[in-house]
Formats: structure tokens, sequence, C-alpha cells
């Protein structure tokens, strides 16, 4: 590991970097991107997580056993997020499939109890 | 063993590798956590993925400077906190104790403006339900309710956060830690770093929703 005042400077710096990453979020969602818009939200935060996780939870000096358990959260939730997403992304592609989930806002359920259950199947 | 560490136990051979099983199992916990969250932000997706006009609609309505000062506290205390867990490596115990205490008002400060923030939320008719606010549209109470819920159990961790830092701020106290051990004071680091890191995530996802056509 680094000198001790060396490992203090860099903390300060990674939070000036988070501190920055934090404003150009913001000001990012001021702007229309189209679809760059969620891009870059989720790549900015992404990058503040690899921060954190690379700094300030030391991970840059982890074993590789350990890395196994920092992926480990990561990699089941995405596995959820992929097998959740190849259904509900998927309802239409079906032909003669019932009104898929994806077109649910331009034909929204009613919130009257059961009878409308339907138009989410 | 005549000069093993007071703190080593039994079913460890030495100090090295009780560390390395605390972080590993610390680890472990966190992969469990971000299952916990990963349920949330799933809802998250598949919700705001059927109805992204209200999602961005009901967006429109929380308050973004209150997120944002939030978020900046809370990557502060991410600081304080690192800097606690170097002030303990340097057998710095005085500053150990400065530093888990700035983390501690900083978490405390984070509650404060997320309950200024959820009382104007109430004030704005934004709980769903019968009385949810009228001009929004119906799909926009779902927004809501994962705002509600996400938001809430996050607070929950940052007071639990806020017990975690205070045991360990006075067990420092009673010179508990020094160079030589202080495995607890980094693995509190790791949760307090992880309930960061939830923010991180939660705050482009509620409060910057499509901003520019707001």
């Amino acid at each position: 590991m680094k000198s001790t005042n060396a490992q203090k400077k860099n903390y300060i710096r990674v939070w000036i970097a988070l501190l920055a990453l934090l404003l150009l979020t913001w000001g990012l969602a001021e702007v229309n991107l189209g679809p760059f818009n969620n891009v870059a939200a989720l790549g900015i935060s992404v990058a503040k997580m690899s921060l954190v996780v690379l700094f300030f939870m030391h991970g840059r000096y982890e074993k590789p056993l350990t890395w196994v358990f920092i992926i480990a959260g990561l990699v089941w939730f995405l596995i959820m997020v992929d097998l959740t997403l190849s259904d509900y992304l998927t309802r239409g592609d079906v032909p003669g499939a019932r009104q898929t989930w994806r077109h649910a806002e331009k034909n929204p359920p009613t919130l009257q109890p059961s009878t409308n259950l339907e138009t989410f199947h | 063993m005549a000069d093993a560490h007071a703190a080593l136990q039994e079913q460890f051979e030495e100090m090295p590798q009780q560390k390395e099983a605390a972080t590993l199992g610390m680890w472990a916990f966190l992969a469990t956590e971000v299952l916990f969250f990963g349920a949330m932000f799933m809802s998250y997706i598949a919700y705001r993925n059927a109805y992204p006009h209200a999602f961005a609609e009901a967006s429109h309505h929380t308050i973004v400077l209150f997120g944002t000062v939030n978020t900046a506290i809370l990557l502060t205390s991410s600081l304080t906190m690192a800097l606690a867990v170097h002030a303990a490596r340097e057998n710095n115990i005085k500053w150990l104790f400065r530093f888990l205490a700035i983390t501690i008002f900083l978490a405390l400060a984070f509650l404060a403006v997320k309950g200024l923030e959820y009382r104007e939320d109430l004030r704005e008719h934004l709980w769903p339900g019968p009385h949810f606010k009228p001009e929004l549209p119906p799909q926009a109470q779902i927004f809501w309710v994962l705002y509600w819920i996400m938001t809430g159990v996050h607070a929950l961790h940052v007071t639990v956060g806020v017990g975690l830092l205070s045991t360990m701020a006075w067990l420092t106290s009673r010179r508990k830690f020094s160079a030589d051990y202080y495995t607890p004071i980094e693995m509190s680091g790791l949760y307090w770093h992880f309930v960061d890191i939830i923010w991180i995530f939660l705050y482009p996802l509620l409060y910057l929703i499509q901003r520019y056509s707001s």
C-alpha cells in the first residue's frame, strides 16, 4: 500500500470525482439526449459505484477470492433482471398473443378489482 | 501461542486469517443485501418499462434539490468513513473517533433532510391511495409506492448504520481498537459504503427521469 499521506490525498481525490459525477448526472438530466439519458444516468451511477468499491471499500487491494464474493451479488442481480425482462419484453412477440405488457400504458387497466386483471396477462 | 492478539478467536490460527474470514463474510452479507434491494429495483424496471410516461410525470414531483443535497451528504460521509478506517490503520485513535463522529453526524443530517422532504411529499398528496394527487395519472401511484418503499428501506439502513457506527465510536472511546486490530471498524465501513452505493442508484432513478421535459 502507498504511504499514508498519499493514501489520504487519494481518498479526497476520489471524493471530488464523486461530487463532480453527481453534478454531471444532475446536469445531463436537464438535457434531452433521447435514450441516452438513461444510458448516461446508469453509466455515471456504475462509475460512482466502481470508485466507491475500488477505493473506499479497498477493492483494489483484495484477493481474487474476495472478488468472487464482491461480484456475486451483482451477477445474481443481473441474472434476475435478464430472466425477468426476457419474459416481459418478449410478451408481444408471439403471434396471436394477447395485449402485451409493453403496451399497457396506451390502454391502461382501470383500478377496479378483478375484472380487468386480464389486461396484465 | 504466547504472542496471540487478545481479539483472536480460538477457531482461527492467526489474525490475518480471522480478518479474511470477516471480510468474506461481510461481502457475502452485502451480496444478500444487493438482492434484497435488487427485487425492488427489478419491480422498478418492469413498471417503468410498462408506464414510461406516468413514471416521468410522477418523477417531476420529487424535490430534486433535497435528493441532490442528500447524495452529496452521503458521498461525503463515505469519505469520512474511509478516513476513519485510515486513522485506525495509522493508530490515530483520536481521529478515528472524530471521523466516526462526523460520519454519524452526516448520517443524521441525511435523515433530517429526508424527513423534511417526506413532509413536503405528504403535503403534496404524493402518498398513494384514495387521496393521491388527482392531477397525476393513476399509474403514477406505482412510482410513488416504489419511492416510499425504496427510500424508506434505505433510510432504515441509514438508521441501522447510525447504531452500528455509534457502537464503534463507543468501543473506540473504550480503547478497543488499535493499528493491530480494527477489523470491526473496517467491516462497518463496508456496510456504510454499501448504503451509499444504493443511494447512488436511487438518486437518478427517482429524481432525474426526463427532467428536461418538466
